[in-house]
């Protein structure tokens, strides 16, 4: 209970803790929390950027959608168009065709007309004179008829 | 009955000396026998176990924050680490909550006192008999382990700080705005006769405000824990008054250890938060 020289001692080694824990125990916690601390504040503001960044790429992915959209819309009406096109080219096309076969088609039967109508009337010319044979139960020179065989057969 | 009062008081006599070592009334070195021949020694004498213990306590402090200093990590902490940070920020909360100056030192300082009286107020916490018991078996005859409880060790520490609070308050108003400060209030006019008139008066007041501050400082740290130590030794005693008194006295124990829980704590703390306000007194104008 007396004041002695322990005073002194207590106050020597209170100043060596307080030195030591200034110099080799405050510093570095604190460093270590305040780094920290600035670490976690750095990672707020990149999230907080980073949320910026994906806002700006929304609007651009919508931007872009809208102008893929719109080329879509110009191809596929633009498709349509050449399609349109094509249908009336081939229409055209095949109208010709159609024309061309119809001509060729009338000029065969016209052709086909023509040459029936030869063999017909050699036909009936021939029963003309066979006919004529029987009516006149007599050989005719049908060299001699040959005339008016032939005016007889342009006539039918 | 008169036999085991002395028993009693002797009982409380021994708990409450300390292991001195100094100059014996013969001539020679070595350990006082008794708390008279201690206090024969006079100054040139050392309280052994009061440096023994406070010093372990400060050395296991500092070992424990070396080591969470030097594996300290930006990252994810450990249980260690994260036990020594809360400390640290409460600490630095208190701080900044009552320093208002700038100066690297306080924190530090404030750090190295809570822990370190703390510490050595845990101590108060073991049963009173146990360490003084094993240390008579190594033919040590007293030994006080709550190094609070001795004057030297809270004194120690309040002049440490008294002595900083002085440097600081001629460091940063001068000689002049200090012996101003103690000088010209609270009592001040305007007319320079009163004024002079004055200086008596205030620096009397300013005087024995100026050393009341260490003396309380000191004072209060060391008179809650010799009080609390003390009540620790008395609740001992029913010990050996038969079996119920013992068993009434295991609970006030219990009780009181718990209580004490808080009074260390807080003595801690006060001393720490009274330290910061000092040399924040110092290093403004008031």
């Amino acid at each position: 209970m007396n004041i002695n020289l322990t005073l002194i001692g207590q106050l020597l080694s209170f100043v060596v803790f307080v030195w030591f824990t200034m110099k080799f125990v405050w510093t570095p916690i604190m460093g270590a929390l305040e780094e920290r601390s600035k670490g976690i504040a750095d990672g707020l503001a990149a999230a907080e950027q980073g949320k910026h960044e994906r806002e700006l790429a929304k609007d651009r992915v919508k931007e872009v959608l809208h102008d893929a959209k719109a080329q879509a819309g110009d191809i596929v009406a633009q498709a349509k168009k050449r399609a349109a096109e094509i249908v009336d080219e081939a229409k055209t096309d095949a109208h010709g065709e159609g024309e061309r076969l119809l001509t060729a088609a009338r000029a065969e039967i016209e052709q086909e007309t023509n040459r029936a109508r030869e063999q017909l009337r050699g036909k009936v010319a021939e029963l003309a004179i066979i006919g004529a044979e029987k009516i006149l139960h007599k050989e005719i020179n049908a060299a001699a008829h040959q005339e008016i065989v032939d005016s007889l057969a342009k006539e039918i | 009955m008169a036999a085991d009062t002395l028993t009693s008081s002797e009982y409380i006599r021994h708990h409450l000396t300390n292991l001195t070592y100094g100059q014996l009334p013969d001539g020679s070195w070595g350990f006082a026998h008794d708390m008279a021949q201690a206090k024969e020694m006079g100054f040139w004498s050392i309280n052994v176990d009061t440096m023994f213990w406070s010093i372990l306590m400060g050395v296991l402090f500092l070992y424990f924050f070396k080591k969470v200093a030097d594996s300290v990590t930006t990252g994810i902490p450990d249980g260690m680490q994260n036990f020594a940070e809360w400390i640290v920020e409460f600490i630095d909360d208190n701080v900044h909550a009552s320093f208002t100056g700038r100066n690297a030192m306080v924190a530090p300082l404030a750090l190295t006192l809570f822990c370190w009286i703390f510490l050595m107020n845990l101590m108060d916490l073991l049963p009173v008999d146990l360490i003084p018991s094993l240390a008579r078996l190594l033919g040590i005859p007293f030994m006080k382990v709550v190094s609070t409880t001795d004057p030297n060790a809270t004194f120690g520490m309040a002049i440490g700080v008294f002595v900083l609070v002085f440097y600081y308050s001629i460091k940063i108003k001068g000689v002049g705005g200090f012996v101003g400060e103690l000088t010209l209030q609270p009592f001040s006019s305007d007319n320079p006769l009163v004024k002079v008139a004055f200086i008596p008066v205030n620096l009397a007041l300013e005087l024995v405000s100026l050393v009341a501050k260490p003396l309380s400082h000191s004072l209060r740290l060391f008179g809650n824990m010799y009080a609390g130590e003390m009540i620790f030794i008395l609740i001992a005693i029913m010990y050996s008054a038969g079996a119920v008194t013992g068993v009434f006295g295991g609970l006030l124990q219990l009780g009181w250890a718990i209580f004490h829980i808080l009074i260390i704590t807080l003595q801690a703390f006060i001393f720490m938060v009274l330290t910061i306000v000092y040399l924040d007194m110092a290093h403004n104008e008031h």
